[in-house]
């Protein structure tokens, strides 16, 4: 490791120290480390947008491929700073209008496909108590369907309606345990990233001063 | 003439006829319910629990003098979550400005900003303060995640506020933002649709909207008849989800499987 890196993990390793430190409370160390990833990822997100949006989305196909109608687009864009005007502030409700709606008409057959239909047609298993995985099969339709109900606004949840809105609830409960689980093992494991690149970082940092 | 008006061969998709047909069937579900809520009949919404604790935490924050901060999530105005956020944000904002109570409201995603200061600002104006309205407290922090989550967990510690609210889309900054708020005493209600992030909710929040509440919650609060009207419709296609559940595996149990397969999306 030459100086050059010296002095470029030792800044890593000290904003990674300075953002640990908030486990103990808040602290000047913190704010610092804080405010610069807040500056300089709002920064580097205006560049990205700048050199992956604009200019591949629009300057590309207006400027030099000719295609004139990407004028809606960037009329819709230049709408939204209308807001910066009191008086003319309304005009930006066509651009969101616009988006909204049309981010909400591509985004509902894909919900519908790929959270209804396809988790639908996957629980339509056969059931009997032939064999073991029809067993199970006979529990993740009673899941299914209990946690159906769960969600099932209409009806208040009493008597037998309650009781399988109930068994619906710890359903999702014995799944949301399994994926904390399983998320945690995952933080430990970034945890342990950080750890061993500090420790690293210290053992290069002494073979450098001595 | 644009090229794009030319793509005659892929206007339909007929290996996706079944996604068409239940689509339309559910329109036709939310307009007939939507007329029903407009004709005045009455369409019971059962309690959700979370929900009422937003008025009691508002509450809550009035007498505490502290304000409330509302999280929307960190995605795109086209995911349907922060549109269901953006639907809340508007009644969180008419009840902050009943109350007097400073509403901040911390943005990741640059256009998410525009929707939100516009659904701030209606909210003070129904609740008849529109000069209550500070445009300074719907903030833009950054897109990037993680500096998006250090940047409102810095925000919890030193403005303090007596409530949380996160609705929306959310992902590993769940737990950071939550278990913040938990320490610093706030009331906390959180909402997604994002399971595996559901659970953090569950264990650092006092209340949670699972799933589909999020998307009720709207239709909850505001009692608009085009919300009740499209919550109504969703009920009435989950109990047919649950019908053909069981009977999609009753045909299957004795071999059948066209049932099943209509379902399939290839």
């Amino acid at each position: 490791m030459g100086t050059h890196d010296i002095i470029f993990n030792g800044i890593a390793a000290f904003l990674t120290l300075s953002i640990y430190t908030f486990l103990y409370k808040d602290n000047p160390f913190y704010k610092f480390a804080e405010h610069l990833v807040v500056g300089v990822s709002a920064g580097y997100f205006a560049v990205i947008l700048y050199y992956n949006g604009f200019v591949p989305k629009l300057i590309v196909p207006l400027w030099e491929q000719g295609k004139l109608y990407y004028i809606i687009p960037a009329v819709l864009g230049v709408m939204i700073w209308t807001r910066f005007s009191r008086k003319w502030s309304w005009i930006s409700r066509f651009s969101l209008a616009f988006y909204i709606g049309s981010g909400a008409g591509i985004a509902i057959p894909l919900y519908l496909q790929n959270f209804v239909l396809r988790q639908l047609s996957a629980s339509m298993l056969p059931v009997g108590i032939s064999t073991w995985p029809m067993i199970t099969n006979i529990l993740i339709i009673i899941g299914v369907f209990c946690a159906l109900t769960y969600f099932y606004f209409s009806k208040e949840h009493t008597g037998a309606f309650g009781a399988s809105a109930k068994i619906g609830i710890w359903t999702l409960m014995v799944g949301f345990g399994a994926g904390f689980g399983l998320t945690v093992m995952g933080r430990v494991s970034l945890l342990a990233e950080r750890v061993v690149f500090i420790r690293d970082y210290l053992n290069e940092l002494f073979r450098y001063l001595s | 003439m644009p090229s794009f008006l030319f793509y005659s061969s892929s206007w339909f998709d007929f290996n996706r006829i079944n996604v068409f047909i239940i689509l339309g069937a559910f329109f036709i579900f939310v307009i007939y319910f939507i007329w029903q809520a407009k004709a005045g009949k009455s369409l019971f919404v059962r309690r959700i629990a979370g929900l009422d604790a937003i008025e009691e935490a508002v509450g809550r924050a009035t007498e505490m003098g502290k304000p409330i901060l509302y999280i929307s999530g960190i995605e795109d105005m086209d995911n349907l979550q922060t549109v269901a956020s953006m639907i809340i944000l508007g009644n969180v904002a008419e009840m902050v400005a009943r109350y007097e109570v400073p509403l901040l409201v911390p943005i990741c995603v640059p256009f998410v900003v525009t929707v939100a200061e516009e659904s701030v600002k209606q909210g003070y104006m129904k609740a008849g303060k529109p000069e209550a309205y500070n445009p300074n407290n719907v903030r833009y922090l950054t897109q990037e995640q993680f500096a998006y989550a250090a940047g409102v967990n810095g925000i919890m510690l030193r403005e303090k506020p007596a409530a949380n609210f996160m609705f929306g889309s959310f992902y590993a900054e769940s737990l950071l933002m939550a278990e913040t708020g938990l320490s610093t005493g706030a009331i906390q209600v959180a909402g997604t649709a994002n399971i595996h992030q559901l659970p953090f909710f569950v264990v650092a929040c006092d209340f949670t909207l699972i799933g589909e509440e999020l998307f009720a919650a709207s239709a909850y609060l505001s009692r608009e008849p085009k919300l009740l009207g499209s919550l109504k419709a969703s009920d009435l296609a989950k109990f047919l989800i649950m019908i053909s559940l069981i009977v999609g595996a009753l045909l299957e149990t004795f071999g059948i499987t066209r049932f099943t397969s209509w379902f399939f999306v290839r």
